[in-house]
């Protein structure tokens, strides 16, 4: 099962909601954090890395031996990644897309797939819970091919947790899409709100069964469970505006560790979602 | 003109909370929402739209089932596993290259144009705003952040205003990289926890990559003075300049929750006194008031 938390806004408790998830469950748990732009959940479970490897990206490289200038490479580049000029070709390997029309439609051989680094992949395991992190490179644009490649290691017999980037985007829907459940993490202010909406309307393209965690209850005002009510949104779990909590968060503790009494609601919120998983593969 | 981008790499840490508390206390500015995908500056600034316009973020390939020969040619060629084995495109997958438009043996597969958003200029209490809505699920942020930094830049010359803030995305990524460049300086609020600390690291680097002025100012830094003291050495350490420090202050929810700057809320709260503080300290900033040098150190 692939459970995906998410939320619009950043900074709602996506990374609490998924480490603390992660460690309190009694089934085999796999950590993937997909906010490669800003990944954070290594600094909570403290993981040892095992395996790193990077992420690649083909990008083209011109041999001008062979190169005749007949510009369709540039034609079918829909990036402006390559210039022909009359006797040279440009690459821009920051504006490439890795689509890889260039290398298709070249037809003397003259483009060359090379490779350029879009972020490197961690493995490692911490307490019991198998653990992958991407982390893109300084300057670079492109997070979804680095969180594709991160839940290509999604093992099926496992709980897959994913702790989604913030936003609506595609880095957001690369951590998302075919996740069989999104958990949605909001806080109960305006901007949490606003935020959450776009995120409902984002599951709802998506078309998978989710819920709401509230994160900081008691912080703002009762607007989102009354939106909550409203849209039929199941509010799984509350977690208190407690000054303890965020103190805990941010010396990178684990909440479930300080105060041991969430380990049993988190394993609640864990049955809640099996439910709702089931529920919506039977109406499908 | 000078530009000031308020990031975090983080997100919720305060950003535009701050920006809106910061347009209260300009003059002569034009504000810039590049929050593109989680836009939040008009609940508290409440613009009154004047102009909506539709953003083309790009093209999407559509096959016409009627001349689809399903030779399998667009399955082979798209590197982004768009094309579904019923020979459908998955608008979610497609990356709009166009390479199985141009590469169909047929020509059966369109390639219309994608409205991707709608952006807005408006008129705030505080004065113009440029701001936008991308699509749900919709590609190109960055070229629609690029956009609406353009659009504000426009309005400073037009209007002569010789400042335009803009509220930045979170992360480092595409919608960062083009709230960025060619910006006077950025403002990094930080919060004092690892989290936060990770984070501004990540975009200290973004700001040396692209060589641009950073500042950081401290939000909630009582509710962990370690990671603060952190945060104050790491600053001191990567040459980037303290702004200042703002206590953990629920004033900013409660004047978020009235849709009001936290000045308009009460002028007097901690918070108030010290963003005060952290906004005459940026004016006063080498970095931010002389940008022509500026620029000529980064051309150097």
């Amino acid at each position: 099962m692939i459970i995906s938390i998410a939320s619009g806004k950043g900074g709602t408790g996506k990374t609490t909601v998924s480490t603390n998830l992660a460690l309190s469950i009694d089934q085999k748990v796999q950590l993937l954090d997909c906010d490669v732009e800003e990944p954070n959940s290594h600094l909570f479970i403290n993981p040892v890395i095992e395996k790193k490897e990077q992420v690649l990206a083909p990008v083209p490289q011109i041999d001008l031996e062979k190169c005749t200038f007949c510009k369709k490479c540039m034609d079918i580049c829909r990036y402006g990644a390559i210039a022909v000029l009359k006797k040279d070709v440009l690459t821009f390997e920051n504006l490439c897309h890795s689509c890889g029309g260039c290398f298709e439609v070249c037809p003397e051989n003259a483009v060359i797939e090379k490779n350029r680094s879009l972020g490197d992949i961690e493995h490692g395991s911490a307490r019991g819970i198998s653990f992958i992190h991407g982390r893109m490179d300084i300057g670079q644009v492109m997070a979804p091919p680095i969180i594709k490649k991160v839940r290509s290691y999604t093992d099926p017999d496992l709980v897959t947790i994913i702790d989604a980037p913030p936003g609506t985007s595609c880095p957001v829907i690369a951590a998302m899409n075919k996740a069989d459940f999104i958990l949605l993490v909001t806080e109960p202010t305006p901007f949490g709100l606003h935020d959450l909406k776009l995120a409902v309307e984002t599951v709802r393209i998506l078309d998978i069964p989710h819920g709401l965690v509230i994160n900081r209850a008691g912080l703002g005002n009762d607007d989102v469970k009354t939106y909550a009510q409203k849209e039929g949104l199941p509010i799984l779990m509350e977690i208190p505006f407690d000054k303890k909590i965020a103190q805990i968060y941010s010396n990178g503790h684990m909440v479930v560790d300080e105060l041991p009494e969430y380990k049993e609601k988190f394993c609640d919120l864990f049955e809640k979602i099996k439910q709702l998983v089931e529920k919506g593969g039977q109406s499908k | 003109m000078r530009e000031l981008v308020i990031l975090s790499g983080k997100g919720g840490t305060g950003k535009t909370s701050i920006t809106a508390a910061f347009a209260s206390l300009a003059e002569n500015m034009v504000l810039c929402d590049a929050d593109v995908d989680a836009a939040d500056l008009h609940l508290i600034l409440e613009p009154d739209f004047k102009k909506t316009s539709d953003f083309i973020g790009g093209n999407e390939a559509v096959i016409n089932p009627d001349k689809c020969t399903q030779c399998g040619r667009c399955i082979e060629v798209c590197r982004f596993d768009a094309v579904k084995d019923t020979f459908e495109i998955d608008p979610i997958e497609c990356e709009g290259c166009g390479v199985c438009v141009d590469l169909c043996p047929e020509q059966t597969i369109d390639f219309p144009e994608v409205v991707c958003g709608q952006w807005y200029l408006s008129d705030t209490r505080f004065g113009p705003m440029v701001h936008a809505r991308l699509g749900i699920a919709q590609e190109n942020s960055g070229k629609l952040v690029a956009l609406v930094r353009q659009e504000a830049k426009k309005i400073a010359t037009e209007k002569n205003l010789d400042l335009i803030l803009t509220d930045g995305p979170p992360g480092i990524g595409c919608p960062v990289i083009a709230s960025i460049g060619q910006a006077t300086a950025i403002l990094i609020i930080a919060e004092p926890t690892v989290s936060g600390l990770h984070d501004m690291e990540r975009v200290g680097q973004l700001s040396k990559h692209f060589n641009i002025p950073a500042m950081v100012c401290i939000n909630k830094y009582d509710l962990n003075t370690d990671q603060t003291k952190k945060i104050e050495d790491l600053a001191k350490e990567t040459n980037i300049a303290i702004v200042g420090k703002i206590s953990f202050d629920q004033t900013f929810t409660e004047s978020m929750i009235q849709a009001e700057t936290i000045f308009e809320y009460n002028n007097n709260s901690q918070a108030s006194i010290e963003v005060r503080q952290v906004w005459d300290n940026i004016l006063s900033l080498p970095a931010f008031n002389n940008p022509v040098a500026n620029n000529i150190m980064q051309h150097l």
